[in-house]
C-alpha cells in the first residue's frame, strides 16, 4: 500500500464491460512530506474517496481484490481515506476530516504524540 | 522480504473493511546500511513493532494476508511486518535494531 492524493476524476463511458459500475480517480502518489513519488496514475475508488483527499492505494492483484468479489480487470485501488498520519517527528492532518475521526495523540494541536 | 524502518504511522476510518481492526504503519525500505532504498510503503503489522525500529517486510499479497490469518482470501493486503530485527549483518558491518 502506498500514500497518493486524489487530484481527478476520470469519465470513461465506453470501456470493457467488466469495468461497468467502477469510479476512476487520478492519484498521485506522494511521500509523507508532500513530494511527489512517482507518475499520477488512474485507480478505482472502493472507499467514496473525493478530490484533494489523501488515500492509501494498493497495485496489482490485490487492486482487483478491492473491489470484490467481482475482482475487475484493475490494477489500482483506492483502499482507504487516511485522517492523519504521523511520519518520524511531522504531523499531517487531513483538512477535509472532522475532528472526532482524527486519531487520539496524533493531532499537533493538542501536543500529543 | 525487504528490511525496512517503521518512520510512522496512519489512521483511517473510512477504509475496505479487511483493514479493521489492523495496525497501519509507514515503512521506509532501508539498506543493510540502514540508509533508504526505495519509497514509503503502508504496511499492516501483525507483531507490535513500532516507530523507529527495524523490521522484515513481507510485500506479497498471498504471504501477507497468510501472516494476518485473515478470514477473506480476497483482502486487498500487500504488506505486512512479519518480525522484528534484532541485527543485520553484511560487508557493510552490524546494522541494530538500536544503534
Amino acid at each position: 500500500m502506498q500514500l497518493a492524493e486524489v487530484i481527478g476524476t476520470v469519465v470513461a463511458t465506453r470501456k470493457v464491460a467488466s469495468l461497468n459500475g467502477t469510479k476512476f480517480l487520478v492519484i498521485q502518489p506522494i511521500t509523507p512530506g508532500g513530494a511527489k513519488a512517482g507518475p499520477p496514475l488512474v485507480a478505482v475508488d472502493t472507499v467514496g474517496a473525493g478530490y484533494k483527499e489523501l488515500v492509501f492505494y494498493v497495485r496489482g492483484k490485490e487492486a482487483g481484490m478491492a473491489v470484490s468479489p467481482e475482482i475487475p480487470p484493475v490494477d489500482a485501488s483506492i483502499t482507504g481515506i487516511i485522517d492523519s498520519f504521523r511520519h518520524c517527528y511531522t504531523v499531517a492532518v487531513n483538512p477535509e476530516t472532522p475532528d472526532e475521526a482524527r486519531g487520539a495523540g496524533h493531532d499537533p494541536r493538542t501536543g500529543g504524540r | 522480504m525487504i528490511l525496512g524502518r517503521v518512520v510512522g504511522n496512519v489512521v483511517a476510518t473510512q477504509k475496505n473493511p479487511d483493514f479493521n481492526g489492523k495496525k497501519l504503519l509507514l515503512v521506509m525500505p532501508v539498506d543493510p546500511e540502514g540508509e533508504a532504498a526505495g519509497s514509503i510503503q503502508l504496511a499492516v503489522d501483525a507483531v507490535g513493532a513500532g516507530e523507529g525500529d527495524l523490521v522484515i517486510v513481507i510485500a506479497e499479497g498471498g504471504s501477507a494476508r497468510q501472516v494476518l490469518g485473515v478470514q477473506n482470501p480476497l483482502a486487498p493486503i500487500d504488506n505486512v511486518i512479519a518480525g522484528i530485527v534484532d541485527e543485520v549483518e553484511s560487508e557493510a558491518g552490524t546494522l541494530r535494531l538500536y544503534p
